[in-house]
């Protein structure tokens, strides 16, 4: 078995484990087993990186076998420096939810961490799949844990989010599913993404592919117009899935465009690239200020995550190194500081059990070390540097100011919101005198919180200050899409 | 008429089916047991024999015909009525708890009407020949209304009976009327004979139309497509369950045999014709079954408006298969037709198999409500049913996804923007269809029980009901030699 097939399979295997001999009188064992099963699987990624080699744009650690005959569709697996570092982003954020998770959940534990493992193997398996097919079944299968993580341990509303997130996002993808059977008929009968690539196909063909992609991969983003699903989805998710939404799931959507739609249709992707970056552009600006009045933190982290990935979209169709470098970089960095800021949330919600801004005030004076995590976060969020945050951002807006001054000074305004809304959140809810009884009692966090702040800290300050090792890994495999794009794939 | 060897060996699984239909229904005489544990042993072996010859048979690969041209042994015969065999065998492991609780198992008559049911749809799925095939579903369709029927001191189920029969009497009138259509058209009642007959050009084309549009619509009558699926909702939710399963399970593989016979086998020079028709019936049944089965609040009557979306989505395996004139593709189209069956009766066994678990003595689990909270209850059944409810929405990893990829890969292959409009439409109509499966999902797993009484099964159908929720999911995940040995069976059948 392979690496990237462990990598898959191993959380994927513990889940079934624990959903079959999990009970809830047994929920320190289930809950140890899940950390067991989480850890092992990230670990099993780690090879992944140490054996990866730099300078190639190829794809890596290929497993291929045949799967259904019939249709040609294989069982083909790799990762290139696009995708390298989402399967090991996922299984640690995997560990990170397990940890979070651990007193928080009480009803029916086995089914809670099952659930997130096997998203985690199955979010792993979206991100190095080779074949259209294995592709979609991943894709579409992560839908199922989420809508019952949603459903069975989300807040009040819940069922309206877990319906109107498994509808808006399968709507997306099944138009994509057409597309995919297209290309298949249209190659003669191969479902491998890498063939599909070198596929000649008519203009028109491309854009009919085109938006056929868009439909998924833009409310998987989720991109303005189609993100509104995101935050009447994150305020009644678990934290536990927020952290999971915010840091994995929306990636899938960007890994889409780079793998899908650019490749497959690139003058379709030329062609209509200003659409995306104007799209991008309105995610940015309006959007950031519609963070700016929100009163819920979970719906304000949610329009930043929405904000956030308006970046990462507007770096990718501005067609050069650092932007879609940057947009890379920025859904890594993306990925452990939403989870961050949500996992900070759900801190906060599990001893007041209140969302709203205005019930906090002067959370410094009784949880000064939780607060210090917080600010770091916070400051990570509107993108300072020496963090995470910053590195993406300011790699995007470099590249944009190169495509066109007017959309890098306007994608650049965007750091100014985002600074505004993250630090007055913190402001009011860490800030000033303490504002009422439920905040005098609040206890400053356990070691099992400070073990995951820390552990997010960590990431947070070392991508910012060594941003290196991310980088390297995606040099080649991003000049090589790019000049993949900037060909014509128009029939002569 | 040839009295040989070769004719007894085709048939010769029905013949063991007949004697033991007889020989059980003589020995149930003697039972004296409530529950009727000796007949109902006695069936399941006997099912499981007749299975296991079928899929000897089917393995053999030859394709031999009997009696003159009245029956065939092919594999996709073979192979369709082994399915047929497990279903029903499936059905009575099922039904028992539920029968005996009800009052039907006074008599054996469930077991020997089953029997003689498959019997019928054996008939059906090998039959070459106009009347064998009417036979067949004759035989086959009585004995269902007898089964509905089998609670008389029921009024609903008595209703249901009757509209049962009046209807289905009324089908068979239309296939007949159109079989002697075609019969005076083209001057014989077997089915190559027609397929040259018409394939000479020698007969007058108005006729055989005429005579097609009435096969056509027993034909959807039977499988419940739009605009004739008035009986499908109200047969469901008024039958027992135990009966509204077999009439719901195995019938529906035979019911695409008879198509795959009638439509392929006699009357394929004809499919420019019935190709739009049933592409009319497809599009409609989407529409219907998917819109009307979200008003629903009783659960069987849900899963019969879903049946008349699933029966759509078969149709348009059919739709694909000839283009230009052209039959490169039919292989393809019919089976992914056929693979879309066998993964509807499948999923459809699980989940009416949970239905009947969770009804009690005096109280019929049909309502929605009636699951809310089943995953406290019982993690297990509700972990079955949410496969099987998924499955039918298409999700992947499920085997009903690669059902819909088969079918929509069909339609896309031709190539043609009518046949690739067809498959948006679909698409779109599956992700309506996702939202009352959904709904239920949500019940079971985001709802409080209403009552903390504990899911308590026999045995066997713990055992057969894991077993047939956990293929839902495996089929899924490898779903390479299913495909497969529906392509191989459909291609040897169209190689003729």
């Amino acid at each position: 078995m392979g690496l990237l097939s462990l990598a898959i399979w191993t959380p994927i295997a513990f889940g079934v484990v624990l959903l079959a001999l999990g009970r809830d009188d047994q929920a320190r064992a289930v809950r140890w087993l899940a950390l067991i099963g989480s850890v092992v699987s990230f670990l099993v990624t780690l090879p992944l990186y140490s054996g990866f080699q730099l300078g190639t744009s190829a794809m890596q650690f290929v497993e291929k076998a045949s799967w259904i005959e019939r249709f040609n569709v294989n069982y083909a697996l790799g990762v290139d420096g696009i995708s390298l570092w989402f399967v090991l982003l996922t299984a640690f954020i995997n560990v990170i939810v397990v940890i979070a998770g651990w007193e928080v959940i009480t009803r029916k534990v086995n089914q809670y961490m099952a659930a997130f493992l096997i998203l985690s193997g199955l979010m792993i398996g979206v991100f190095s799949a080779l074949d259209g097919i294995l592709f979609y079944v991943f894709f579409e299968a992560t839908l199922i844990p989420m809508y019952l993580i949603i459903g069975i341990w989300g807040g009040p509303n819940k069922i309206y989010a877990a319906f109107k997130f498994f509808l808006y996002t399968l709507m997306g993808s099944l138009l994509t599913l057409i597309a995919l059977i297209y290309l298949y008929t249209a190659s003669n009968g191969s479902f491998d993404i890498l063939a599909w690539h070198q596929l000649p196909l008519s203009g028109h063909v491309q854009t009919l592919l085109f938006f056929a992609f868009f439909a998924a991969f833009a409310v998987k983003v989720p991109m303005w117009p189609v993100h509104t699903w995101l935050p009447d989805v994150h305020v009644e998710a678990p934290t536990g899935g927020s952290a999971v939404l915010a840091a994995i799931m929306l990636k899938l959507g960007a890994y889409g465009f780079l793998r899908f739609s650019m490749p497959i249709a690139p003058d379709a992707a030329r062609e209509w690239g200003t659409l995306m970056i104007v799209l991008s552009l309105v995610a940015v600006i309006y959007v950031g200020l519609v963070a700016m009045v929100q009163q819920d933190m979970k719906k304000l982290v949610a329009y930043s995550s929405v904000a956030h990935m308006g970046f990462v979209t507007l770096g990718f169709f501005i067609f050069n190194p650092l932007g879609v470098s940057g947009g890379l970089v920025q859904m890594i960095a993306h990925g452990f500081v939403s989870a961050a800021m949500f996992l900070s949330i759900g801190v906060l919600y599990d001893r007041v059990h209140s969302r709203e801004i205005s019930s906090y005030g002067g959370v410094v004076n009784t949880m000064p070390k939780f607060a210090a995590f917080a600010l770091l976060f916070s400051m990570a969020n509107c993108g300072l540097p020496g963090t995470a945050g910053f590195v993406g951002e300011w790699m995007v807006i470099l590249g944009a100011v190169k495509f066109n001054f007017w959309i890098g000074l306007m994608s650049a305004s965007a750091l100014i919101f985002g600074a505004a809304y993250t630090l007055w959140m913190f402001k009011r809810v860490y800030l000033g005198p303490v504002a009422n009884d439920h905040v005098k009692e609040l206890t400053d966090i356990n070691s099992r919180e400070f073990l995951v702040m820390a552990l997010l800290a960590v990431a947070v300050l070392a991508m910012g200050l060594y941003p290196k090792p991310f980088t390297d890994v995606m040099d080649t495999s991003v000049a090589e899409l790019l000049k993949h794009v900037a060909l014509s794939k128009l029939p002569q | 008429m040839m009295m040989d060897t070769t004719s007894w060996m085709t048939i010769y699984p029905e013949i063991v089916l007949l004697v033991m239909a007889c020989v059980i229904a003589l020995v149930d005489l003697f039972v004296k047991s409530p529950r009727r544990t000796a007949t109902h042993a006695l069936t399941l072996l006997t099912l499981g024999g007749v299975a296991l010859l079928h899929a000897l048979y089917a393995d053999a690969g030859q394709t031999l015909y009997g009696f003159g041209h009245l029956v065939v042994s092919d594999p996709l015969g073979h192979w369709l009525k082994c399915f047929a065999s497990i279903a029903v065998m499936v059905t009575l492991v099922y039904s028992r708890p539920y029968a005996a609780d009800r009052d039907m198992l006074r008599g054996g008559e469930m077991f020997s009407l089953s029997m003689f049911a498959l019997l019928g749809m054996s008939v059906m799925i090998s039959g070459q020949n106009f009347l064998v095939l009417y036979l067949g579903l004759e035989l086959l369709t009585l004995s269902s209304y007898a089964l509905v029927a089998l609670r008389r001191d029921h009024t609903q189920a008595t209703e249901a009976a009757m509209k049962y029969f009046v209807l289905g009497a009324m089908a068979s009138g239309f296939l007949l009327y159109g079989m002697s259509m075609l019969y005076g058209a083209t001057g014989s009642l077997d089915l190559s004979s027609v397929l040259k007959a018409i394939a000479s050009g020698q007969v007058k084309h108005q006729v055989l139309v005429f005579g097609l549009v009435f096969i056509v619509a027993g034909l959807a009558f039977k499988i419940g497509a739009v605009p004739f699926h008035m009986w499908i909702p109200d047969v469901y939710q008024g039958a027992p369950t135990a009966a509204t399963l077999l009439i719901g399970g195995a019938p529906k593989l035979a019911a695409f045999a008879l198509m795959i016979r009638l439509l392929v086998e006699g009357l394929l020079p004809l499919a420019i014709d019935w190709q739009q028709m049933l592409a009319f019936l497809a599009i409609a049944s989407l529409a219907v079954g998917n819109l009307a089965a979200i008003a629903q609040t009783n659960l069987k009557r849900m899963l019969a408006y879903s049946t008349i979306a699933q029966m759509g989505f078969v149709l348009l395996g059919f739709v694909a298969g000839v283009i230009n004139g052209q039959t490169t593709l039919a292989a393809n189209a019919y089976s992914s037709a056929m693979f879309y069956i066998v993964g509807y009766v499948l999923t459809t066994l699980a989940s009416f198999g949970i239905i009947l678990l969770l009804a009690r003595q005096g109280f019929e689990s049909e309502e929605i409500t009636d699951l809310a909270g089943l995953n406290l209850r019982s993690p297990l059944y509700a972990g079955v049913m949410a496969v099987c409810l998924f499955s039918l929405a298409g999700i992947p990893p499920m085997v009903g996804f690669y059902a819909k990829l088969a079918v929509l890969q069909s339609l896309i292959a031709s190539g043609q923007g009518f046949y690739i409009g067809l498959a948006i439409y679909a698409v779109l109509m599956s992700l309506i269809g996702a939202f009352y499966y959904l709904r239920v999902v949500k019940v079971m797993y985001f709802d409080e029980p209403v009552t903390a009484t504990t899911v308590s099964a026999p045995a066997d159908v713990r055992v057969v009901l894991s077993i047939n929720g956990l293929l839902v999911l495996l089929l899924g995940i490898v779903p390479g030699a299913l495909m497969a040995l529906c392509a191989q069976a459909v291609k040897s059948m169209l190689a003729l």
